[in-house]
């Protein structure tokens, strides 16, 4: 085996084992989210992310991979690899980064589902999915990452794993989809407690592994001059500073050091070194970490101040943690720091916004307009998880009783006996 | 026969078990229930949001005990269930018609 050839298996080894880490996130990202809802619709929060994994990883074969990394266009892809067509089990390379990019995918709109918790029909959710990949995610995607093509990366952008991409594209797309889909029946009345803050922390780190397979993934290479190393070591060091920013904040602000806050922040600070950990130092990680976590900390309250429900934060903690990190690195990136640099990422940043919010308010309005985005208040207020998926997420009777006082439990196959619409 | 009734706070359970033991009681009934008094609820602070929680856990203890023993018992209780801090709680009695022992059919004091 030629030097080249072992350098190229290796990079395939790694990139296929760096997607399977990402994939890891989609579920982890719903028990961070699930965890965080009332009980409920648990499973409902739970399933918004689930379903991204089943639905996005289709489309991506089918043509998401081509509308963002085919054709020379500057702003979005073409199908000459419809179906993945031209691409050969030879190509490992190729295909591992095909795989690895559909993890992206599947996650970027799972994260908008936080800002919709509790009232939004499954059914359109999973539509609007689909139609976001399609006319926002590929051709962002494609503006960022295309080499060589994307107008952003031509610009000289630096989104190393997606703070705009990813993060700035989601929260703008939730800001974008909650005003249209509206607050939640009683927000800012009824107390709307977490109702599992160990999933949530479960999810965090769950999360945090994954996300050194995207930061450290997005390398794609692994020979000498990799950014792969120095991207791992500073996801960690930024998300540690990350989770003391936002604890120290609420401390002094509200006189806790909460569970929450510690995921949160985390959370805030991975968010933030995703689009700079590979062009910033250490201790450039650790100051984009501290403003990371203490800002998010403090844009989680604006949607009381004005009006907006962001259920569980999106725009807090992702759009607002990505600009910072997108905006930073302008600043601390160890080459070309600079005044010019940071023009640069705000153009990143702002086109991204803009385009996102812009284009999934259409998305949703279309949907609300059609189908229907929003749940019935009768199904929101007795829960989503029996509305649209008949099933509750907890069995609250006796530890070890196995019955339910007033409640039958059929087995199957009496069921199968005793009612013809059953097909078992 | 009376119902002494008693909403507690549940780490002084151990305590009032005991010494209603100790005075010879050979039966109870526990249930976790929630409830407030003078003491009202607590705050809880999620990502900044602040909720005054209402409802504080409590444990509510059911003795049935004869009529001659109820005002005795209840100072037992209310011995052993105090802190001395708001919250502790409440005792009160109710009559009761009757009692019956499921597995003898014994009834009234026989039953206790």
């Amino acid at each position: 085996m030629s030097p080249e050839e072992a350098l190229s298996a290796t990079n395939v080894a790694y990139v296929v084992i760096c997607a399977a880490m990402v994939m890891l996130m989609t579920p982890g990202l719903a028990f961070f989210y699930g965890g965080m809802v009332r009980v409920k619709s648990a499973l409902n929060m739970l399933m918004m992310s689930f379903i991204s994994l089943g639905i996005v990883s289709l489309l991506w074969v089918l043509y998401g991979y081509s509308l963002a990394f085919g054709g020379t266009s500057p702003v979005i892809g073409n199908l000459d690899f419809i179906g993945l067509r031209d691409i050969s089990v030879d190509q490992g390379e190729l295909v591992a980064f095909v795989a690895f990019q559909l993890m992206f995918a599947v996650l970027t709109p799972a994260l908008m589902s936080g800002a919709l918790a509790d009232r939004v029909k499954f059914g359109t959710w999973a539509l609007f999915v689909a139609l976001w990949v399609t006319v926002v995610y590929f051709p962002v995607a494609h503006w960022v990452w295309a080499a060589d093509e994307g107008w952003l990366f031509n610009q000289g952008v630096i989104d190393f794993a997606g703070g705009t991409a990813v993060h700035i594209n989601a929260g703008a797309g939730a800001l974008a989809a909650v005003l249209v889909v509206g607050k939640r029946v009683g927000f800012k009345r009824d107390p709307m407690r977490p109702h599992n803050l160990p999933m949530v922390l479960l999810g965090a780190a769950l999360l945090w592994f994954g996300w050194f397979g995207f930061n450290a993934g997005s390398a794609l290479t692994t020979g000498s001059g990799s950014p792969a190393a120095m991207m791992a070591l500073n996801t960690q060091v930024a998300t540690g500073a990350a989770v003391v920013g936002w604890l120290v904040y609420e401390r002094l602000r509200h006189g806790a050091f909460t569970t929450l806050g510690a995921a949160s922040g985390a959370i805030a600070g991975l968010v933030a070194i995703t689009p700079s950990g590979a062009n910033v130092n250490p201790m450039g990680a650790i100051l984009i970490g501290l403003v990371a976590g203490a800002l998010c900390a403090w844009a989680v309250s604006w949607k009381f101040k004005l009006g907006f429900d962001d259920s569980l934060d999106v725009v807090g903690v992702h759009l607002v943690g990505g600009v910072v990190g997108t905006l930073l690195v302008g600043f601390l990136a160890t080459e070309g720091a600079g005044l010019e640099q940071f023009g640069k990422q705000a153009l990143g940043a702002v086109a991204v916004m803009a385009y996102s919010f812009a284009v999934t308010y259409l998305i949703a309005q279309l949907l609300q307009r059609t189908v229907g985005f929003r749940a019935s208040e009768e199904d929101e207020t007795a829960g989503l998880d029996l509305a649209y998926h008949a099933e509750t997420g907890y069995d609250f009777s006796q530890a070890g009783s196995g019955t339910v006082a007033g409640s039958t439990v059929t087995a199957p196959a009496d069921r199968a006996a005793g009612q013809k619409k059953v097909d078992a | 026969m009376k119902l002494i009734v008693a909403v507690i706070k549940p780490h002084r359970l151990d305590e009032v078990k005991e010494a209603l033991q100790a005075f010879g009681v050979q039966g109870l009934t526990v249930t976790e229930a929630s409830g407030y008094g003078r003491q009202r609820g607590h705050t809880e602070v999620y990502r900044g949001a602040e909720y005054t929680v209402d409802l504080v856990p409590k444990l509510r203890v059911e003795i049935l005990v004869e009529d001659d023993d109820a005002d005795q018992l209840v100072e037992v209780v209310v011995k052993a269930a105090r802190t001395g801090k708001i919250g502790d709680g409440k005792v009160w009695t109710l009559p009761v018609d009757t009692a019956v022992r499921v597995r003898t059919g014994e009834r009234g004091p026989d039953a206790l």
